[in-house]
């Protein structure tokens, strides 16, 4: 049994359980309050024979005080969340040299298109799309797309270089995710929508599916394979020496 | 009591010579309506938990025969094994069931009807006919749900939120019938649930008792009052996009269609600018309750009433201009997450004031600890945990790891369960007299308040626990990851706690069903309470009073220095009470 958050696998990890541990010391120690006050009033102001109740309508320093103190609170949380959020959702988060993987997710399969040598994703195209030949809606007009290298339910990426997805749906609404990276976006059909991450940790992960997406939904998984960077290029060569020999995955 | 009853039939206008479908089936009496939609939310209620004991089988021992679970039919649960599209069927109608007709009708459907002309001192609901119809058209709406479970292909599987696509198509569902059978039954329940709304701020602006001033209205009917009026600016929403969507299943238009040019994050926004301001429909009631509760067993003016009133009102504003936190990871503008995180985070000061105002009002009292004061201080406590765990989520960056796994449902449960329903527990009981005329079993309500409250913290604080280790929803068999596989016994051991739960709550039902032919006769006010209803018999006749109270303070003035007694009733005409001033709209 895991009793804290997952491994920390991705730049945005250490960040995010920060922001998640800050949380937690601030409505821990609210929560402490609460209940131990509860507790205590609940002991302390039992009802007695011969007691009376304070007589009452309130406090209005007290109040001001304990409204003041949550809205302060809450406010510089939304600061530093949102400084975070922009990091890593913000317009112009993306690192210029992040490595472009588009992924395409169907009922009930992820499929992973990488560039190839010219660094280049083709152009994708829902109408292009065929179950046997064409499972992501490569065009072939597009010369970029000639090289790239199609594979199902593995997604490898190399260490300490950001990598930049592409998501596309095909039919209904998936959600990547991959929780050592703390990553998690929605694909909808109808866009394509860019979520960038940078994995620290080489090793074999899980991507789930995380938005109800039909009757497989609990088994459209995927692996994760975070590489050095040579190994990520003996498996880039060997790949696109398979596809050169017409095997297709 | 039987002097009252026959002077209220001597000369009151309401002649009781009803027939008994006129008196009970189709009436028009806002108490007998109340306890009406009791029957069928508590109905539902047992549904929904029943559905969530099977969700607990499947998690906790994926693919072993359920025990009993051989009486399904082969559609569902062949030789007791769940189905996948069983189980997705099951994950659906208990949100369906549970927010819509469980919790929902259970505190606007139920305590709407029943406490407003009681609280406020009016003979009955403005509109008593559409009011009639509000429960029968909920009614109707209940049955078109419950009977898609058993259509061919069985009821809606894409969840209680039918994100489209996969609730608009049946090759990517599954299902056909039931589909459209939930968006019909929505657009029933919205028409219910604007019939309902319009009535009770009716009710509240023009009936109240001469003397009932604004700041004189019990917290529960204020908060009713800003619930109706939420409900009516959410619900035409929810009722609109049902229609969208029934539109999309059975007469392919394409609002939703990617291929079409339509938009499939429109539905979200449309079901979540119903679906936020929902949640609070769901809570301020409870809140409004839960303050009558803690009032009366404190034996102490309400700490703060002011601000108590204005915190609801605050809450009901901000409810409404949050939805977007349902939507951080959705595809939406990160822009405009970074807007509704600010707009999200800022509820927690008006609940705050409410949490810290309730041990305000707790604090040197003189607490007695009857059932219902029982649930009142559990709903401060699990409330504050089911409001606090927000605040993980309201944070962006944190809601990107947390969306959709446990640690959700674990939130929602602390707010709509550890909140709303003891809060509903701890209602029925104290209003239970006035509804039947007699007092629930005290001692039996102690032991299921403690089982409840032991095995309901048991099943939901570990999914906290599971949610943070990365655990998804709405998965058929979590073993299918390897990083799910060691939380195998976390998850037995929430579902053990859950069948417990469930266990617990027969004694409430034998109690609720007992004391009705045989609990103690209730006095005329069992709880030393201020509020009107306790002015009347109980059950109260038709038409409430012979004639109307009037009203010199507020509801709580508990412990006034100088009196004998430790209440004072809103009605009680001190020598030094002035007569109110009879205004117009109170001379109805």
């Amino acid at each position: 049994m895991h009793w804290w958050l997952p491994p920390q696998g991705s730049t945005f990890a250490p960040q995010i359980d920060w922001m998640f541990t800050a949380i937690l010391i601030i409505t821990g120690i609210t929560f402490v309050g609460v209940e131990l006050g509860l507790l205590w009033f609940i002991f302390a102001y039992r009802e007695r024979p011969g007691r009376k109740a304070y007589f009452t309508h309130g406090n209005t320093s007290a109040e001001i005080i304990w409204t003041a103190i949550p809205a302060v609170t809450m406010v510089i949380l939304g600061l530093m969340s949102n400084g975070l959020w922009v990091k890593i959702k913000g317009r112009n988060s993306v690192p210029a040299n992040a490595y472009p993987i588009g992924v395409h997710a169907k009922q009930f399969e992820w499929w992973f298109t990488y560039p190839g040598p010219d660094g280049k994703l083709g152009r994708v195209s829902p109408a292009l799309v065929s179950k046997t030949t064409n499972p992501t809606g490569l065009d072939p007009d597009d010369p970029a797309s000639h090289d790239d290298i199609v594979v199902r339910n593995q997604l490898h990426v190399p260490v300490g270089r950001p990598v930049v997805a592409y998501l596309t749906a095909e039919d209904v609404i998936h959600s990547f995710y991959v929780p050592e990276f703390r990553v998690r976006q929605d694909v909808v059909p109808g866009m394509e929508i860019r979520s960038w991450f940078e994995a620290t940790v080489p090793g074999t992960y899980e991507l789930g599916c995380s938005q109800l997406c039909g009757l497989g939904h609990y088994k459209m998984r995927a692996q994760v394979f975070v590489h050095t960077q040579e190994d990520f290029d003996a498996w880039m060569q060997q790949r696109a020496a398979q596809a050169k020999g017409g095997a297709t995955p | 009591m039987t002097t009252v009853a026959a002077t209220a039939h001597a000369t009151h206008a309401h002649h009781d010579d009803r027939s008994f479908i006129q008196k009970y089936i189709f009436s028009t009496d806002h108490k007998i309506i109340g306890i009406q939609f009791l029957f069928l939310s508590l109905f539902f209620l047992m549904v929904g938990g029943l559905l969530a004991m099977q969700i607990r089988w499947q998690l906790a021992f994926p693919g072993k025969p359920m025990p009993g679970g051989g009486i399904l039919p082969e559609t569902m649960a062949p030789g007791g094994v769940l189905l996948p599209e069983y189980y997705l069927q099951l994950v659906t109608m208990h949100g369906t069931f549970m927010v819509f007709f469980a919790i929902m009708l259970l505190l606007v459907g139920v305590y709407a009807n029943f406490l407003i002309p009681l609280k406020i001192g009016a003979h009955d609901m403005a509109f008593p006919r559409v009011n009639m119809a509000s429960f029968w058209s909920a009614f109707a709406s209940g049955i078109v749900m419950l009977m898609s479970l058993f259509v061919p292909e069985g009821s809606s599987r894409a969840g209680w939120t039918m994100y489209v696509p996969l609730s608009a198509r049946h090759d990517y569902s599954g299902a056909e019938f039931g589909q459209e059978m939930w968006s019909i039954s929505i657009i029933l329940f919205g028409l219910s649930s604007i019939l309902g709304s319009l009535n009770y701020i009716t009710t509240v602006i023009n009936n109240r008792a001469v003397g009932m001033t604004w700041f004189r209205m019990p917290l529960s009917v204020w908060a009713l009052f800003i619930t109706a009026i939420l409900g009516l600016l959410a619900v035409p929403v929810l009722a609109g996009a049902a229609i969208m969507l029934l539109f999309e299943q059975v007469l392919g238009t394409h609002f939703f269609d990617p291929t079409a040019g339509g938009q499939p994050i429109l539905w979200q926004h449309l079901f979540w600018f119903f679906g936020h301001p929902e949640v609070y429909i769901l809570i301020l009631p409870a809140m409004g309750m839960t303050s009558e509760l803690i009032a009366n067993g404190s034996r102490k003016p309400i700490f703060g009433y002011h601000s108590m009133v204005f915190a609801i009102a605050g809450i009901a504003f901000l409810g409404w201009i949050v939805w977007g936190h349902h939507m951080f990871v959705s595809g939406m503008n990160p822009t405009l997450g970074s807007s509704f995180m600010v707009s999200t985070l800022l509820i927690a000061v008006p609940s705050a004031i409410k949490v810290f105002n309730w041990m305000g009002t707790m604090w040197r009292g003189n607490l007695r600890f009857h059932v219902p004061m029982l649930h009142g201080v559990a709903f401060v406590a699990m409330f504050t945990i089911g409001g606090l765990s927000g605040i993980f989520m309201a944070a962006t960056p944190v809601d990107m790891f947390i969306h959709d796994t446990y640690f959700i449902v674990a939130h929602l449960h602390y707010v709509l369960f550890g909140g709303s329903l003891f809060a509903i527990f701890g209602a029925i009981v104290f209003w239970y007299p006035k509804m039947f005329g007699r007092m629930m079993n005290e001692t039996w309500g102690k032991i299921h308040f403690w089982l409840t409250f032991i095995f309901y913290n048991g099943t939901f604080f570990p999914m906290h626990i599971i949610g943070m280790a990365g655990h998804m929803r709405r998965l058929y068999d979590p073993t299918i990851y390897d990083f799910l596989k060691p939380m195998q016994p976390m998850n037995q051991f929430i579902s053990i706690c859950a069948f417990l739960l469930y266990g617990s709550q027969i004694i409430f039902f034998v109690n609720f069903w007992w004391s009705m032919f045989k609990g103690k006769k209730a006095p005329l006010n069992p709880w030393d309470d201020n509020g009107l209803e306790w002015t009347t018999p109980s059950p109260a006749p038709h038409g409430n009073w012979d004639t109307l109270p009037t009203v010199y303070r507020g509801p709580y003035e508990f412990s006034v220095p100088g009196m004998s007694e430790d209440y004072l009733p809103q009605n009680r005409k001190l020598p030094t009470d002035r007569e109110p001033v009879m205004t117009p709209a109170a001379g109805h």
